[in-house]
């Protein structure tokens, strides 16, 4: 789960990392009101969970009532790499002298956490220079560790001693909230050499969630993923008219790219889990039938211990039932594929052996359709 | 390092050469139950089950053990696999490791990275490899099977299969044994961020094994496992037949597809980034599970020009 920037920010405020003054809000009324508790100037931040705000606009000065009336709503409608914008942070200028780069990640090659850090941030990690990389185990940052790296850093005096007590508090967020990203960029040393966290990206490991209760507030999920998660699913929205299902995530990617490869635009990835009953089946069926941009359905289903009969039964049972009325493109292997084919007879689902032709027919029969 | 060929098959003259014994944590659970009873069909010596609250019964005529200690002081198995939720897997598998077992297979899928990352540590301590979390396990075909894998796609043979997927691990196999290219081994490391042993040290696990022509490694975006994996090949100058899949170059950035750790950040993780680090080491990438033969027969056939 990728927190938002005031989300993240409100994190580091429970555990003392210093933020500049703000408010959030969901509509311009509300933001009125904020925005005469702040004082003008200040910076209206799109709170949308992707990168590359401040280029896309989505972050701006405002510097009176009148350049607010105006940027709140242009704000508020903006998508950027396709996030929409959740909500609008309203925050103090800083008198910014030197920004920094600061993350703890969870460094999947090395099995451990890492820190980076550079005395040059302010850009995405791709461009930051001179990174300091610090290895840390489980998470725990010591002082002497945290010196270590401010120094490298090029800092001294009062913005060093800041950033060791900030660096340390970051790593207790990492370790107390399982965080698989916790990034502060930029960090930035203000005019009266204080240490402020800018921005701040928070990655909470999602199969940890079932420890931090405290975190659900933050957790935004769209009603049919809800759905595919209680199923045990795994669901992720795309932009095209052809839904892929399959068991396995692997096998679900491998028939996306397959799809892709050939010209096909797949609407949705729907992973039922390593096994295929005709209960999950339906129950995809069931979630594909509410996507309203789907024309066409992809299955992928490696069987080998299930029968492929028991998966033919839910598309009959889904017809039967008016659940879907879509042309379904089905690679079943497994026991009774031939039984499975005969079951499907004059249904709209079409059975092949192999994947390659299911994709074929699927790109032919939505290229006629247009 | 534990050899695991010697664990999962043993030496001829032992004992219980290729029938090492295995015991099943959670065996009485729906899954666990099912695959205990899959597993023995296949053949696997699976010769104890713990479930506590349950010692003294029995499941499928294997005896059930309230913990782990019992299970490993009556049966001197050094493998075993876990099926419990993956809230419970933490304490399993310290249980287990904390037993004297040397070979972990962990397949719970949603397995917490801080809970992974403890028992990676305590596995480096006990000199023992885990397997997963999130694996469907390891077969060795017409010998051992420890996993939920069905056996039909498998077929002995001299091919070595590592995979981060569950069933692109059935399926690239199903495709390289109708090709008549029969497996000494597949391994699932799993799809999680943090695996037990991973893709270099499963690697480095089998590329000595007796019966080992070539192997393919079957994988998927997220994190740097392939890169490292590419440079590694370069860097001990393994000279036998490589070949790859990865899935997932189609999927969005920043979308976590299915698997935990199969996800984009930036470049970090991009099927690109893979496919080029591969291309240095001289490693093909097959487009599609049903090419990876073609490409292995290929990298065969090169072999012998030369």
């Amino acid at each position: 789960m990728r927190l938002l920037e005031y989300q993240a920010k409100s994190l580091f405020a429970d555990y003392g990392i210093p933020i500049p003054k703000g408010l959030t809000s969901v509509d311009i009324e509300q933001g009125r009101k904020d925005a005469a508790v702040l004082g003008f100037p200040f910076v209206i931040k799109a709170q949308m969970a992707v990168g590359g705000r401040g280029k896309a606009g989505a972050i701006q000065k405002c510097q009176n009532a009148d350049e607010f009336e105006l940027k709140y709503p242009d704000i508020m409608q903006k998508v950027v790499k396709g996030e929409k914008t959740k909500a609008i942070l309203l925050e103090k200028m800083a008198d910014i002298k030197k920004e920094l780069y600061l993350s703890l990640f969870l460094n999947r090659g090395k099995r451990c956490y890492t820190i980076i850090a550079s005395g040059e941030g302010g850009v995405e990690i791709e461009s930051v220079k001179n990174q300091i990389i610090h290895e840390v185990g489980l998470g725990n940052v010591d002082a002497k560790t945290a010196e270590e790296v401010g120094k490298q850093m090029g800092l001294k005096d009062k913005p060093l001693t800041q950033f060791i007590d900030i660096l340390q508090k970051l790593a207790k967020i990492t370790i107390e909230k399982e965080a698989e990203l916790a990034e502060i960029n930029p960090l930035a040393v203000l005019g009266d050499d204080s240490v402020v966290a800018l921005d701040g990206k928070v990655i909470i490991d999602d199969n940890a969630m079932f420890r931090h209760d405290e975190l659900r507030k933050f957790q935004e999920v769209s009603e049919l993923e809800e759905r595919a998660e209680k199923s045990g699913f795994s669901l992720v929205e795309l932009d095209g008219n052809i839904a892929v299902v399959g068991n396995g995530a692997g096998l679900v990617m491998s028939t996306l790219d397959m799809l892709s490869d050939n010209g096909g635009k797949p609407a949705c990835f729907l992973d039922v889990g390593g096994g295929a009953t005709t209960e999950t089946v339906y129950e995809a069926l069931t979630l594909i039938s509410k996507m309203k941009k789907v024309r066409g359905i992809l299955v992928n289903l490696y069987g080998g211990i299930v029968k492929t009969t028991t998966v033919a039964t839910a598309f009959i049972k889904a017809y039967d039932d008016k659940i879907i009325d879509l042309p379904v493109f089905a690679r079943m292997s497994g026991a009774e594929a031939d039984k499975s084919k005969e079951m499907l007879k004059g249904s709209r689902t079409k059975m092949f052996d192999t994947i390659e032709e299911a994709i074929n027919a699927a790109v032919i029969e939505m290229n006629k359709n247009g | 390092m534990v050899d695991l060929f010697e664990l999962l098959i043993g030496k001829e003259g032992d004992k219980d050469y290729k029938k090492k014994p295995v015991i099943v944590q959670g065996i009485t659970g729906k899954f666990g139950a099912f695959h205990t009873q899959q597993m023995l069909a296949y053949g696997t010596n699976v010769v104890a089950g713990v479930t506590p609250g349950k010692g003294g019964q029995k499941h499928a005529g294997v005896p059930i053990y309230e913990t782990m200690n019992e299970a490993v002081s009556a049966t001197g198995a050094k493998i075993s696999i876990i099926f419990v939720p993956a809230k419970f897997f933490l304490s399993a598998a310290v249980e287990a490791l904390e037993s004297g077992i040397k070979l972990l297979i962990a397949i719970p899928e949603h397995v917490p990275v801080k809970d992974a990352l403890t028992i990676v540590d305590l596995a480096k301590k006990k000199d023992a490899i885990v397997v997963g979390p999130n694996t469907p396990g390891i077969i060795i075909p017409g010998i051992i099977k420890i996993g939920i894998m069905p056996a039909s796609p498998f077929k002995e043979g001299r091919i070595a299969v590592i995979s981060r997927s569950g069933t692109l691990m059935y399926e690239v196999s199903h495709n390289l044994s109708v090709a008549n290219f029969g497996q000494s081994i597949c391994f699932g490391i799993g799809g999680d961020p943090i695996n037990g042993a991973p893709l270099i040290q499963a690697f480095d696990t089998i590329r000595n094994g007796a019966n080992i022509d070539g192997i393919v490694v079957v994988g998927e975006i997220g994190g740097d496992a392939e890169e490292m994996l590419a440079q590694h090949i370069i860097d001990t100058k393994f000279d036998k037949p490589v070949v790859a899949y990865i899935a997932g170059r189609a999927a969005p950035k920043e979308k976590r597809m299915g698997h935990a750790g199969a996800i984009v950040y930036g470049n970090y993780g991009s099927a690109e980034s893979k496919v080029s680090m591969y291309a240095k080491a001289n490693v093909p990438v097959a487009k599609r599970p049903a090419e990876v033969p073609m490409l292995l027969a290929g990298k065969f056939e090169k072999g012998r020009i030369k």
